[in-house]
C-alpha cells in the first residue's frame, strides 16, 4: 500500500464509530497493563495513559475530537447506569452507616465544601475565569456526577472530566504522605478523607493500603457523591445567581 | 442479568425525568441512585443478579471516563491560560479537604478498636 491508501483506508476507518469505541478499549487495555506491570502505581493512571494515548493519536491524524466521540459515546453512555450502581457498594456500607450515622453525615457535608469552596476561592484568587471556576467546583466527586454538576453551574463538563481525575491522582499519590506529616494514624479517618477529596482513584489507593481504609473511603465517596450533588448546585445559584 | 440492567436503567430514567421535570440542578443518574439505595434498604437481601451486574459496571469504573478526559483536547487554550489558578486548586485544595477533614473525623469518631489504627503495626 503506498502513503494515499493509507491516508484513504484512514479516513473511511475514522469516520466508523467502531473505530473511536474499539481505540478507547485498547488504549485504556494498554494503560491498565502498564498500571499492573508498575506494581499498580497512582502515577501509572490507566485512565491518564488512556487519554494521553488516544490524545497523541488524534493530533497526529488530525482527527476531530467530534468524529472520535461518535464511537466512544457508546462508552461514555455507560457513566449514567455505573453512577445508578454506586448504590450497591454503598449499601454495603449500611452497618457502618448506622453505627456513626451523625458523625459521618457531619463528616461528609465538611468535607465537601472545604473541597469546594477552598478551590473556587483559591482558583479565584488566582484569576480563573469564570468557565474554569464552575469547571472545578465540583472536582472531589465522580466524574460524571461532576459533570453533570459543572454543566448544571455553567462549567466546562470536559475541562470538569480532566480535574476530576488529575484530584484523584493527586489524592492518591500525595494525600497519604501528607497525612503522614499531620500524624494521623486512624485508618478509618484517612480512608474517609481519600474518599472525600478524591473519589473513585482515591478509593482504589485506600483498598491497597488497608480494608478499613478502603471501606471507608468508598462509604465516603458515595455519600460524597451525594452531598456535593444536593448542595453544591443550589449554593453556586445561591451565590453567583 | 437483563433483568437487572433494565432495572438500573429504569432507576436512572425515572431520575432523569425528575430532574428534568421539576428542573432539578442534581444529575438524573444521583436521583436514579438514591432511589436504588432506598429501594435496597427496603428490600434488605438485594438480588445476587442485581449486585453481580452492579458489580460488573463498577469493576472498570475509571474506564468509563476516558472519552469524556479525551475531551481535554478542546480544552488546551483554556488550560494554558488558567493553568496556575488550575494547577493550584488541583494540588491545594485536594490536600487540605483530605487533611482537615482527616483530623475532624480522627476526633468525632468512637476510638478505634485494634487494628483500626497505624501504630497497631501496619
Amino acid at each position: 500500500m503506498n502513503e494515499t491508501d493509507i491516508t484513504q483506508l484512514w479516513v473511511y476507518l475514522s469516520a466508523k464509530p467502531l473505530t473511536g469505541l474499539t481505540i478507547t478499549l485498547v488504549a485504556y487495555a494498554i494503560g491498565f497493563w502498564l498500571y499492573q506491570k508498575s506494581d499498580r502505581n497512582p502515577i501509572c493512571n490507566p485512565v491518564v495513559i488512556a487519554i494521553a494515548l488516544i490524545a497523541l493519536l488524534l493530533k497526529a491524524t488530525g482527527t476531530p475530537y467530534a468524529t472520535y466521540f461518535e464511537g466512544a459515546q457508546f462508552v461514555h453512555f455507560l457513566l449514567g447506569p455505573a453512577t445508578v450502581a454506586l448504590a450497591v457498594p454503598l449499601f454495603r456500607q449500611t452497618e457502618t452507616l448506622k453505627r456513626a450515622l451523625p458523625v459521618i453525615a457531619f463528616g461528609v457535608l465538611f468535607g465537601s465544601l472545604v473541597a469546594s469552596a477552598s478551590t473556587v476561592i483559591l482558583a479565584w484568587a488566582l484569576g480563573a475565569s469564570p468557565e474554569t471556576l464552575a469547571s472545578l467546583a465540583p472536582k472531589s466527586v465522580t466524574t460524571p456526577v461532576a459533570m453533570g454538576i459543572a454543566e448544571n453551574i455553567g462549567g466546562v463538563p470536559a475541562l470538569t472530566a480532566v480535574c476530576v481525575i488529575a484530584t484523584g491522582i493527586v489524592g492518591a499519590t500525595l494525600g497519604p504522605m501528607v497525612m503522614n506529616m499531620a500524624r494521623l494514624k486512624d485508618w478509618r479517618a484517612r480512608g474517609f478523607a481519600m474518599g472525600v477529596a478524591s473519589h473513585g482513584i482515591g478509593t482504589a489507593r485506600a483498598f491497597q493500603v488497608n480494608e478499613t481504609a478502603g471501606a471507608f473511603s468508598g462509604l465516603a465517596m458515595g455519600l460524597n457523591t451525594l452531598a456535593t450533588a444536593l448542595t453544591i448546585p443550589f449554593l453556586w445559584h445561591w451565590i453567583f445567581g | 442479568m437483563i433483568a437487572a440492567f433494565a432495572l438500573i436503567l429504569v432507576c436512572q430514567l425515572f431520575g432523569e425525568v425528575v430532574s428534568e421535570l421539576f428542573d432539578l440542578p442534581v444529575p438524573g443518574p444521583v436521583i436514579g441512585l438514591v432511589l436504588l439505595f432506598v429501594g435496597l434498604l427496603i428490600k434488605r437481601k438485594p438480588p445476587k443478579v442485581l449486585t453481580d451486574a452492579a458489580d460488573n459496571l463498577l469493576i472498570h469504573f475509571s474506564l468509563l471516563f476516558v472519552p469524556a478526559g479525551v475531551g481535554v483536547v478542546t480544552q488546551i487554550d483554556r488550560l494554558k491560560g488558567d493553568w496556575l489558578p488550575i494547577a493550584a486548586a488541583l494540588i491545594i485544595s485536594t490536600l487540605l479537604a483530605m487533611v482537615l477533614t482527616a483530623l475532624l473525623m480522627s476526633k468525632l469518631l468512637p476510638k478505634a478498636k485494634p487494628g483500626e489504627s497505624l501504630e497497631d503495626g501496619q
